[in-house]
């Protein structure tokens, strides 16, 4: 089974990025990056599905020469090849831009699944996998837990609201994006990592028009629903003055 | 013309449609007082148009067409492909659902359409309407402006706007099914029905008391730092999706989009950030506490009472003082 995995990488979770001058992205010279979390559930999912089938890993990123990173990464653990879609101009585009790029570069290489992570921790438009598998004309399902492969047809598990769950069939080709939490990842090893350097990473042009549908015009702090009050002093001085709040000011103990 | 595309399943009207409705009447006022058409998709959906029609829209629209039960993105965009189509409005508003992050993306990029998705609120520019986004985790919102031709597809992040604010009408609206066509054999995926996975021993939205923990834990031997607390505060132990991903706790645990949506009296988030997956589940609570090493956690921005520090110093000195 020919599989790609598309991997988009985002800034850490842990980092506070701050704005660009014009107010409009992030300053990307002051933000770590790293593969979208999604994504990385994603990747164990298609080295699994390898795993019990055979055939072939094709890793498929858009964005500047920065993605290279998460793409090393994942053809460290285990992925056997390539696809970068390179431009500085899909740092920060829109969803779109970015699936429409993907498609273009995965066209001629007649996939038989595509995964992709539900949605991306930085502009999180869960659109991009649903946008590729209508250019790529493959049926798709979202949110998936569970993916069953068997004479080519796919059978996943939809996860849905409230607990609920659905198995949906569908035949293949066809694009499923990955819910987090689907399997337990893998890290790369020493000698993946190595094994990753001779791996090829063919770099494509976007198109040199980009598909943008939609634009930031100004970032802000989000509006504060609540007026917040941060206790301070030592654990015990901050535990003492909380515990009166909630029994005095809220009333909830 | 705005279209505002309600839920409806087993001829039940979903709560989100009136949000929906009351979302796609705010940006009527903002764009200069466009019409508003409602839309429900689905056999049987006559008694929910029906409820539906008590709101203040121009009439609403019905789609009856077998194919769309059950529910399939492909059915249901070669449905609203058509519907779009021959009403050709300015927007289509539809509710940041898991069914429509299934199928609107598909929609909007087979009509080549802007689509934004949950959106948290929407104001007027002189560029048009400008759309309010949460991105990089909640920590920062961007204010979005579709581009390329209408209709601009939006949906709404639930909760984002209060389904008592839809306005009614004076008189029900009109109700009129319109007919479209779907072949069978290009619905490509065939759905089983849904089901639980566990029963939920667990009704976490009962709850008058949680605490609920996250990422911050650490690890799950860290576990009963957390369950002592809720055991003095009489509270239930929830949790954040990477704690039930990793099986510290179980599923029916989980406070959510994904998981239970939960409105307390007093919620205590212990080591969670408060991305908005989390956050949409439990920011009905009436008082919030957050712990949290991060000053900058999103988590802060919705919390009554918050701590900045260690939790593993700060939550047993709160049990201590709970225990006085």
């Amino acid at each position: 089974m020919k599989i790609a995995v598309c991997v988009k990488q985002v800034p850490t979770r842990e980092g506070h990025p701050r704005l660009n001058e014009s107010g409009t992205w992030i300053s990307e010279q002051d933000a770590g990056f790293e593969m979208n979390e999604p994504d990385q559930y994603a990747v164990e999912a298609s080295l699994r599905l390898r795993e019990q089938h055979g055939g072939e890993v094709v890793v498929c990123a858009a964005g500047p020469a920065r993605v290279s990173q998460a793409i090393r990464e994942a053809l460290a653990r285990g992925a056997d090849r390539a696809i970068h879609v390179e431009d500085d101009r899909l740092a920060g585009s829109d969803a779109s831009a970015v699936a429409e790029s993907l498609a273009l570069a995965m066209r001629d290489e007649a996939f038989d699944l595509v995964l992709t992570g539900l949605q991306s921790d930085d502009q999180g438009f869960a659109q991009t996998g649903v946008i590729l598998a209508e250019r790529l004309g493959m049926p798709h399902a979202t949110i998936v837990k569970d993916i069953q492969v068997s004479d080519g047809g796919l059978r996943v598990k939809r996860e849905l609201e409230g607990g609920w769950f659905q198995w949906v069939a569908m035949p293949l080709p066809a694009l499923v994006t990955i819910q987090s939490g689907i399997n337990q990842v893998r890290y790369a090893t020493l000698k993946g990592i190595m094994a990753a350097k001779k791996k090829e990473i063919r770099k494509v042009a976007a198109p040199a028009t980009l598909a943008v549908r939609q634009r930031i015009v100004a970032m802000h702090t989000p509006e504060k629903a609540k007026a917040t009050t941060i206790i301070t002093g030592s654990p015990a001085e901050a535990a003492r003055e909380l515990v009166r709040r909630l029994r005095e000011e809220a009333r909830v103990i | 013309m705005i279209l505002a595309i309600a839920e409806q399943h087993d001829g039940v009207l979903s709560g989100v449609s009136w949000e929906t409705v009351a979302g796609a009447q705010h940006l009527s006022a903002v764009a200069g007082g466009m019409p508003v058409k409602a839309v429900l998709l689905g056999p049987g959906c006559a008694d929910a148009a029906g409820q539906l029609a008590q709101a203040a829209v121009d009439e609403v629209v019905t789609v009856e067409h077998a194919a769309l039960a059950p529910y399939t993105p492909d059915a249901f965009t070669a449905a609203l492909e058509q519907v779009v189509t021959a009403l050709a409005p300015a927007f289509v508003v539809l509710p940041h659902t898991y069914q429509t992050r299934d199928f609107v993306p598909k929609l909007a990029a087979r009509l080549d359409r802007p689509l934004v998705t949950d959106v948290v609120s929407l104001k007027g520019s002189d560029r048009g309407p400008l759309f309010t986004r949460l991105v990089f985790q909640g920590k920062i919102a961007a204010d979005v402006l579709p581009e390329a031709a209408s209709p601009c597809f939006v949906t709404l992040q639930v909760g984002a706007f209060r389904a008592d604010a839809a306005a009614r009408g004076m008189a029900a609206a009109p109700v009129r099914p319109v007919q479209v066509s779907i072949d069978p054999g290009a619905v490509r995926q065939r759905p089983e029905p849904p089901f639980r996975e566990a029963k939920e021993a667990v009704d976490l939205s009962k709850a008058e008391r949680i605490v609920a923990v996250g990422r911050g834990l650490g690890k799950p031997e860290h576990l009963p730092i957390a369950q002592r607390l809720a055991a003095l505060l009489g509270a239930e132990i929830g949790a954040s999706r990477p704690i039930c991903d990793a099986g510290w706790l179980p599923l029916e645990r989980q406070v959510g989009s994904s998981g239970q949506t939960v409105a307390p009296a007093l919620y205590v988030a212990l080591g969670i950030s408060g991305a908005i997956q989390h956050a949409v589940g439990m920011k009905g609570a009436k008082v919030i506490v957050a712990v949290n090493k991060d000053a900058d956690a999103p988590i802060f921005e919705i919390a009554d009472y918050g701590i900045v520090g260690d939790l593993f110093e700060i939550v047993p000195a709160f049990a201590a003082e709970l225990e006085k």
